[in-house]
């Protein structure tokens, strides 16, 4: 555990620090680097409590980073516009400040998680992720086929949302935002993880039927795991949403969905930095392998495919040794 | 809306269930047999499409590109089963998720590198063209008739494959008991081969005869994945019955909700709202309705618990 301490001490100052040292270097585009693995560093975070604690294995998880992208988008498109989202029977302006749209980014991503946790945990195994992956999809189309919100060519906001007493605009600023809330959200995992629900969720996920027998039903653990899974992954959304200043429907696509949950599995699965270490490298990888070549597809795939087959465990994994390895 | 209308409608979701039927009909079987979740097997799909628009545009021969398919989807399923895939059966599913995630990277980006980013355009074969009249006095399109012939047939075929030969029976042992048919003295992991092999030929199939009829590019087989796997999931995995149950439910609901709904909606709503809110519900459609199934029946329409 010592080791894996120390790795995680190196992961949590490694993003700020390149920042800091970008920032120095006036490189706003390495900042941006920085604050975007920190975003979908989050969204894995989000992931990794359903994927990594709970043993579900949710192959829709960008239905719930596009909720939080369209919370995002709603709210400051009806703002910009200045037309309000409902008069009738109460009236509902759009709001260009991040914390009230964090706030209806984790509802609705939470209700939404709650909805399709309640249906999909009815099952397991195979049928859960093809059923997630169903559901994702299934706010993909809706997406793409509604008109009112941009359909398939998205919204743009002209202004980043405002902070009380920061310039979102300056991207040091902006980054500073994201990572304090990755920070936050990690530190409130690991207390989770450590919490009496956290062990009867992991419990739930080593061996369901002690768990029952011991009187605590594992599909309302789970169900809970899931809707706080969901609404971080949220949260994401709406920073990555606000971090683009445009959403579209492809933030709901499965690709979204693979792509988070390659964070984690980059990272470590149940490894509480795990996420964090692997959306920096899957960035890193995105920005020196993309510059090399147009298809840089191609060796990610290659990449996690070997990372699958032969490296179980992750960065973190191999870094640290399997003590804490999840089975 | 008129009858006709309708019909040809109706025949539109039976040909689309039907090549559903070809993609689902691979992915459970592949599911059935060897327990594993193959995202890759839309790329089998694209595979067979692109191998059938190339082929055909150097021969001029619709047919020999159907070859060309088969034989190309067959032969890519059986290097991938062999390189990657049969070290994943003993893997848990989150693994298969993830290594069949990549060979779809692989797959479309090295697509992508050999034929480009533009669409390949596979021509039906003259003989096969315009529309025919059905009795009734309705005009629908030739091919779209034969591609549901061919799909019932090889639908037939497999399903006396499964039940009548002798590979049919160790593939119905192997979904029983696998240690027991490797102890009784079958080669299980050449049978693994075979299934796999056979999987993908059905998609590299598919994807060819659908590729005439819409255009063959880079990511055409994502979409009928996910299709197929909810075809799967209503129909119960492993169940080639319900496969084909659950492909041509899927196509029907697909089809005419994205023809009914809105209509239905503009008796009671003004016009554009109507559209907007039928359209948007006919694309959820199939989704609320394995939704519903699986209220009912967890485990799909003929699958076991």
């Amino acid at each position: 555990m010592a080791r894996e301490s120390f790795i995680n001490a190196i992961l949590f100052a490694l993003l700020p620090l390149t920042a800091l040292v970008a920032y120095m270097l006036d490189e706003p585009f390495i900042i941006t680097l920085a604050t975007k693995a920190a975003i979908l560093a989050l969204a894995g975070v989000g992931l990794n409590i359903a994927l990594g604690l709970g043993g579900l294995v949710s192959f829709g998880h960008a239905a719930f980073f596009g909720l939080g992208g369209y919370a995002m988008g709603i709210l400051a498109h009806h703002a910009q516009t200045y037309a309000p989202i409902m008069e009738y029977p109460l009236l509902i302006e759009g709001t260009k400040s991040m914390p009230v749209i964090w706030l209806v980014a984790v509802l609705t991503s939470g209700i939404a998680a709650l909805a399709i946790g309640a249906l999909s945990l009815r099952t397991s195994g195979v049928y859960f992720i093809m059923i997630t992956l169903a559901f994702g999809q299934m706010f993909y189309y809706f997406a793409i086929s509604w008109p009112a919100y941009g359909g398939e060519d998205g919204l743009s906001i002209y202004v980043r949302n405002g902070f009380p007493g920061l310039n979102t605009l300056d991207p040091i600023q902006f980054f500073g935002i994201a990572f304090v809330v990755l920070a936050v959200v990690v530190a409130f995992v690991g207390r989770l993880a450590r919490s009496p629900f956290g062990l009867a969720l992991s419990a739930a996920r080593q061996n369901a039927e002690r768990v029952e027998t011991v009187g605590i039903r594992p599909y309302r653990i789970r169900l809970t795991a899931f809707v706080i899974s969901g609404a971080v992954t949220g949260l994401a959304g709406a920073l990555f949403a606000d971090l683009n200043r445009f959403v579209s429907p492809t933030m709901f696509s499965w690709h979204m969905s693979g792509e988070i949950m390659i964070f984690v599995i980059l990272g470590g699965v149940g490894r509480l930095w795990g996420p964090v270490a692997g959306a920096a490298l899957f960035i890193l990888l995105e920005h020196v392998l993309g510059g090399l070549s147009e298809f840089w597809h191609i060796y990610l795939g290659l990449l996690l495919l070997l990372v699958v087959l032969f490296a179980r465990g992750g960065i973190i994994g191999m870094l640290a040794g399997r003590e804490k390895a999840h089975d | 809306m008129t009858t006709i209308l309708l019909i040809e409608q109706v025949l539109n979701g039976i040909q689309s269930g039907i090549m559903l039927f070809l993609m689902a009909a691979g992915l459970t079987l592949i599911f059935g047999v060897m327990g594993l979740i193959n995202l890759a097997h839309g790329s089998l799909y694209m595979v067979g499409a692109f191998a059938a628009a190339a082929v055909s545009a150097a021969t001029g021969s619709f047919v020999i590109g159907l070859i060309a398919a088969l034989a190309a989807a067959a032969a890519a399923g059986a290097i991938v089963e062999y390189t990657v895939i049969r070290r994943l059966y003993d893997r848990d599913h989150l693994d298969q998720v993830l290594a069949t995630f990549a060979l779809i990277l692989i797959f479309s980006e090295g697509t992508r590198y050999l034929f480009g980013s533009f669409p390949l355009f596979l021509d039906i074969p003259s003989a096969l063209q315009g529309p025919i009249t059905l009795p009734g006095g309705i005009q629908y399109p030739l091919y779209r008739l034969v591609i549901i012939g061919v799909g019932l047939i090889i639908a037939v075929g497999l399903f006396a494959l499964i039940a009548r030969t002798r590979i049919g029976i160790q593939i119905r042992a192997g979904e029983a008991d696998r240690e027991m048919i490797a102890a009784l003295g079958i080669d299980i992991s050449k049978l693994y081969t075979l299934v796999f092999a056979l999987g993908a030929a059905l998609a590299g199939l598919a994807g060819a005869m659908v590729g005439a009829i819409q255009s063959v590019q880079v990511g055409m087989g994502e979409p009928v994945l996910i299709l197929a796997f909810v075809v799967i999931v209503i129909g119960g995995i492993g169940s080639i019955k319900g496969a084909l149950v659950g492909a041509l439910l899927v196509g029907l609901t697909d089809t005419l909700g994205g023809v009914l709904l809105p209509p239905l909606f503009a008796t009671f709503m003004d016009a554009s709202a109507a559209t907007s809110v039928g359209s948007s519900l006919a694309s959820m459609s199939i989704y609320i309705l394995m939704a519903i199934v699986l209220l009912f029946r967890p485990t799909g329409l003929f699958g076991e618990a």
